[in-house]
């Protein structure tokens, strides 16, 4: 039988344990689209594919014994962030080229622990700093959708945008993401996809390469909300080796798909409706609300009065701490290192030639704003301004119990139509960055197609640890939307 | 807001990044109009805001004083790009 | 006791000194890993990954060392703050892998308190504490054993260490010895530290600076890492020499920190680069703010061990003994355990001559330790006993000690046999004096005639005769019953 890709993660699952489909012939497709597309799309650092027949066979065994976990025989993509044990970790950066950790990431252990099996490293912007993808020291991703009449390369958005492209080109059923400002819900919008980042403190840490250690948090990227719901559950759950990870019990999210929002508050935070905001992700929006209010939910207009200070914000406290998550890579005890006579020399030749622009701009700027005579301007003022954010999210739940707002400002635009100015390329993560700050968990669906041609995601915004809510409403805003659109690039398209 | 070369330069020096003219020159320009830019939180009133520190979702959780780590010389000295037997190496430090 | 003061041409300075000790706590693993705290491994072998920094690793504060740091401060008498908090300190350094030190800057978790020194004259101050933090120690680079590279170890990186400021209250060399002397005493009676200067498990950074009577204080020096007493008092005296003579040669004292060379006996710059630091301190987001319970705290300092002036006092209370033996027998812990081990259950009087006088002496003797003493406090218990109940004297006692030391038998097996069991039989000893009596019947004759200084000598030619075993008492009673006569 010929594979078509036009399975979710959660019908390939069923029909893996219906043994309609051996877990051999789906890891064989994947591996086969995998060497056919990736060339292009460049969505892998590292591949493992080898790897991953030999464990497609043993996963068929567990199968074959109707035992198994959440996840066997499902072929997934791992973020080049999350440490794999033995497998080149590099975090898209020159520094990190030939490192092979001794030790597996808590978030892929737990994905192994339920059979996934892994096909590779997913490319993302390096050190997960960027929203385009562009900034990887292993060259950009394409976004397998392409712009009505038009052939440009265009970005897959950041910065796990190799995670949004092996998704939506079919080359894996599902992938981690890491979101630090938007970094799993601005790509998955982009690349028509569905990703959640879970609340802070919900995935562990621990063995993932730190941004910024206060706002990263892993989720899942996959087809639709459904596949999110399997994946967030096996990803997620406590542990003693991140001091940030939160002693809860992980739901059996899937069940609650279709409990419908019947009753449910949607607010609708007026200040996300900015100046700028064009007619198209203003109708879309508008469209999303509708969809809800036709599902029983109420909708409310709310106040989140300190947006528009969001990304200042972000990126004062993200560049801080990433100033000083990144000074383990010194090149003396892994890592790239540049020969130097001296100790000083041997740091900033290799720090200065192992980075990449944007990082090392993000590191200036961070030192910066901690330094001596800046602190307390810079980074004191913007954790300040980071608790109003955090109160503005709890005032506005005592009025509704989820939030909808746009993704982002815009579709996907081309690698070159990348503006020049650091400021405008920040402005992408104008929606996402609030739900980090605050570190309340939100979801990206993709709800249309721009004018353009390319994908359009709306976004819902939780309470904290209320990720059902969101898979909830997610479900209902999944099935209005009816996106059933496939890019040009895809793995079920022959070449 | 105005940032000179100098402090680009001794924030490089701080953060050991070994940055070309050039880079230095750029890095003037796009820090100076960051900065600029994220100069509009001055128009909030923080009068008696604390500063954010966690999402007050978790508290300090202690661990139990037991070795259950380290012994392991192999994995921590599996990447270093120099290594001299059990050692790490860098060049020489004067002190 | 005259303050002490430095002559300089333009007269008397006086000395201002602070103390930055840093202590590290006992714990069986590192502050933020699992990884082992013991000394002396092979390199790099008790590391841990997250002593290492390698990416994604994270730290998870250990429960001991907050509660040896909470007893620490509970034994300064301090301030304990419910609410502290790990900072950044960013720095890089070969033996730093993070890039920067774990530590507590803005919210410390003990504040102020006190520790009282006394001085060789007897005289008593009280010492302030500012405050004690957490933090990380650093790593080792090793650099005698390669021409053009330095190795690293990373085996201490992470180890828990104690930063204790003091105020600058000292003003002296002599105080500030006795102000280190004072904080390893109570840390070690705490547990909380072993005070082992030698293998670095203490150090201390010393603040320097001079004035003139009444004046506010002048510019300072610190002194980095300096490795014993003996060595902070040498530091701080060459120190304030060269600061005296800068200021009156009209030059000023610049701010910097300072390495003492014990082998050149001065200090010198250590100030090598042209940047100054920036630490660019900011709180660790992957640690959450500490918090921590009163009633926690209270059930640490109930179960607080004696400390070293509630010790003295008891002791001299309970075994009748002076202010200087209190002082020599409480200097270290187990010293005290030692000393109320034996004279729990002997002459308390007798204990306490025998252990500061021939027990003392037998471990200089020999350069033990108490700890590895050749006479445990049972053993020495039991000689004790044994001259109490009259087996065998004083003097005897002394020769047996020494076998003990030597042999490392017990007193009674060494008495017996040696037979060195006191002679208290009368008609033995009565006998004995006769044979001498007889023998000396021209001293008899002169000791009759009024010279009474010779009844000593009868008395050693007694004792001699009985190879030393006669009862002393009895041999006086039964000479002066027989000269008499």
């Amino acid at each position: 039988m010929s594979y078509h890709f036009d399975l979710t993660l959660a019908q390939a699952r069923d029909a893996l344990k219906a043994k309609k489909l051996s877990a051999v012939e789906l890891v064989k497709a994947h591996c086969e689209a995998v060497e056919r597309l990736d060339g292009r799309l460049n969505s892998f650092i590292t591949r493992t594919l080898d790897q991953a027949r030999e464990q497609a066979a043993a996963a068929d065994a567990t199968l074959q014994k109707g035992e198994g976990g959440l996840l066997t025989g499902i072929p997934l993509g791992v973020k080049d962030l999350f440490a794999t044990k033995g497998v080149r970790t590099t975090a898209a950066s020159h520094i990190l080229e030939n490192f092979v950790p001794p030790y597996e990431s808590t978030v892929t252990t737990n994905l192994l622990r339920e059979g996934a099996i892994f096909l590779g490293k997913l490319n993302l912007d390096e050190f997960a700093m960027g929203s385009t993808n562009l900034t990887s020291a292993f060259g950009g991703v394409e976004n397998p959708w392409k712009k009505k009449d038009s052939d440009a390369r265009l970005v897959p958005g950041g910065s796990s945008g190799g995670s949004a492209v092996a998704v939506a080109a079919g080359l894996v059923l599902g992938a981690t993401g890491t979101d630090t400002g938007g970094s799993i819900r601005q790509p998955s919008a982009y690349c028509g996809i569905t990703g959640i980042k879970p609340t802070y403190g919900r995935c562990s840490r621990f063995g993932t390469i730190a941004f910024a250690s206060s706002l990263d948090q892993a989720g899942p990227m996959a087809r639709n909300v459904q596949d999110c719901a399997i994946l967030l559950e096996a990803m997620a759950g406590f542990d003693p080796r991140d001091s940030t990870s939160v002693e809860k019990d992980v739901p059996h999210y899937e069940a609650t798909l279709g409990q419908g929002i019947k009753g449910l508050r949607v607010g609708i935070p007026k200040e996300y409706r900015t100046d700028g905001l064009s007619e198209e992700i203003q109708a879309l929006w508008d469209q999303g609300i509708s969809w809800l209010r036709a599902a029983g939910a109420e909708i409310v207009e709310i106040s989140l009065p300190h947006t528009k200070y969001g990304l200042p914000t972000y990126y004062i406290a993200a560049l801080a701490e990433a100033s000083s998550n990144l000074s383990r890579y010194d090149g003396v005890r892994f890592g790239k290192r540049v020969p130097a006579k001296s100790l000083d020399e041997l740091y900033e030749a290799t720090r200065g030639q192992g980075f990449g622009e944007e990082v090392k701009r993000r590191i200036l700027l961070g030192t910066y704003v901690l330094s001596s005579g800046y602190y307390d301007a810079y980074y004191l003022r913007a954790q300040k301004v980071r608790t109003l954010i955090k109160q503005d999210f709890l005032n506005a739940y005592e009025k509704c119990d989820f939030i909808l707002a746009p993704t982002a400002p815009s579709g996907a635009f081309a690698w070159d139509e990348k503006p020049t100015d650091p400021v405008q390329v920040y402005l992408n993560d104008i929606f996402t960055v609030p739900a980090s700050l605050a570190g309340v968990p939100a979801m990206s669906v993709p709800a249309g197609l721009s004018h353009e041609g390319v994908p359009l995601g709306l976004q819902l915004i939780g309470r904290y640890f209320d990720e059902e809510t969101l898979f909830r409403a997610g479900y209902v805003l999944e099935q209005a939307a009816a996106f059933h659109h496939r890019p040009t690039l895809h793995a079920g398209v022959s070449a | 807001m105005s940032l000179d070369a100098k402090t680009v330069l001794k924030m490089a020096r701080l953060s050991r990044l070994g940055l070309s003219p050039e880079e230095v020159s750029t890095y003037q320009k796009e820090m100076q109009g960051i900065l600029g830019w994220v100069e509009q939180l001055n128009e909030v009133d923080i009068t008696n805001v604390s500063p954010m520190v966690g999402t007050d979702l978790a508290r300090a959780r202690l661990r139990e004083d037991l070795v259950t780590d380290g012994d392991c010389q192999e994995a921590v000295l599996s990447n270093a790009p120099d290594r001299e037997g059990p050692f790490y190496t860098v060049p020489k430090v004067v002190e | 006791m005259s303050a002490y003061r430095i002559q300089g041409e333009t007269g008397e300075w006086e000395v201002v000194i602070g103390l930055e000790v840093h202590a590290q706590v006992v714990s069986r693993s590192k502050l933020f890993s699992g990884a082992s705290t013991e000394f002396g491994a092979e390199p790099n072998t008790h590391v841990s990954l997250v002593d290492a920094a390698f990416p994604g690793m994270l730290p998870v504060l250990n429960a001991e060392c907050v509660a040896q740091a909470v007893r620490t401060g509970l034994g300064l008498k301090a301030q304990i703050n419910l609410f502290s908090r790990f900072d950044r300190k960013n720095y890089f350094y070969a033996d730093l892998p993070q890039g920067y030190q774990i530590s507590q800057f803005e919210f410390p978790i003990v504040g102020k308190g006190v520790v009282e020194i006394e001085l060789s004259d007897g005289e008593k101050r009280d010492i302030g504490i500012t405050r004690l933090h957490l933090e990380q120690d650093a790593g080792k680079s090793i650099h005698d054993q390669d021409p053009t590279r330095s190795f690293i170890d990373l085996n201490r990186a992470g180890v828990a260490l104690m930063e204790i400021v003091s105020e600058p209250d000292m003003r002296s060399p002599e105080e500030a010895g006795a102000y280190v002397r004072k904080l390893r005493q109570i840390l070690r009676y705490l547990g909380t530290c072993d005070g082992n200067m030698e293998e670095g498990s203490m150090r201390a950074d010393v603040n320097v600076s001079v004035r003139k009577a009444g004046e506010d204080y002048r510019t300072r020096c610190e002194i980095k890492n300096v490795n014993s007493v003996r060595y902070v008092v040498q530091a701080i005296e060459i120190e304030a020499q060269r600061q005296v003579e800068i200021w009156e040669s009209g030059g000023t004292v610049d701010q910097e920190t300072r390495l003492f060379d014990h082998i050149k006996g001065e200090t010198r710059s250590m100030r090598s680069k042209e940047d100054a630091h920036d630490y660019r301190y900011f709180p660790d987001p992957d640690l959450l703010p500490l918090e921590i319970e009163q009633s926690w705290v209270d059930s640490l300092k109930a179960a607080l061990p004696e400390l070293p002036e509630e010790k003295r006092a008891r002791l001299e209370k309970e075994y009748g003994i002076s202010a200087y033996e209190s002082s020599v027998l409480t200097a270290e812990q187990n010293i005290a355990d030692f000393y109320e081990e034996v004279a729990k259950g002997a002459d308390a009087r007798l204990a306490t001559n025998w252990i500061m006088g021939d027990f003392f002496a037998a471990l200089n003797r020999t350069g033990r330790s108490i700890e590895d003493s050749p006479v445990s406090a049972k053993g020495l218990r039991e000689l004790l006993g044994l001259i109490s109940d009259s087996t065998i004297n004083g003097k005897i006692a002394k020769e047996v000690l020494e076998d003990m030391v030597e042999t490392g038998a017990s007193a009674s097996e060494i008495v017996e046999r040696k037979g060195l069991k006191q002679v208290t039989d009368t008609g033995a000893i009565e006998a004995s004096i006769q044979e001498i009596l007889d023998a000396n019947a021209d001293k008899v004759a002169e000791y009759k005639g009024g010279k009474d200084k010779l009844f000593g000598f009868f008395v050693g030619q007694t004792m001699k005769a009985m190879k030393g075993k006669a009862n002393p008492a009895m041999v006086n009673d039964l000479l002066k019953k027989l000269l008499d006569a």
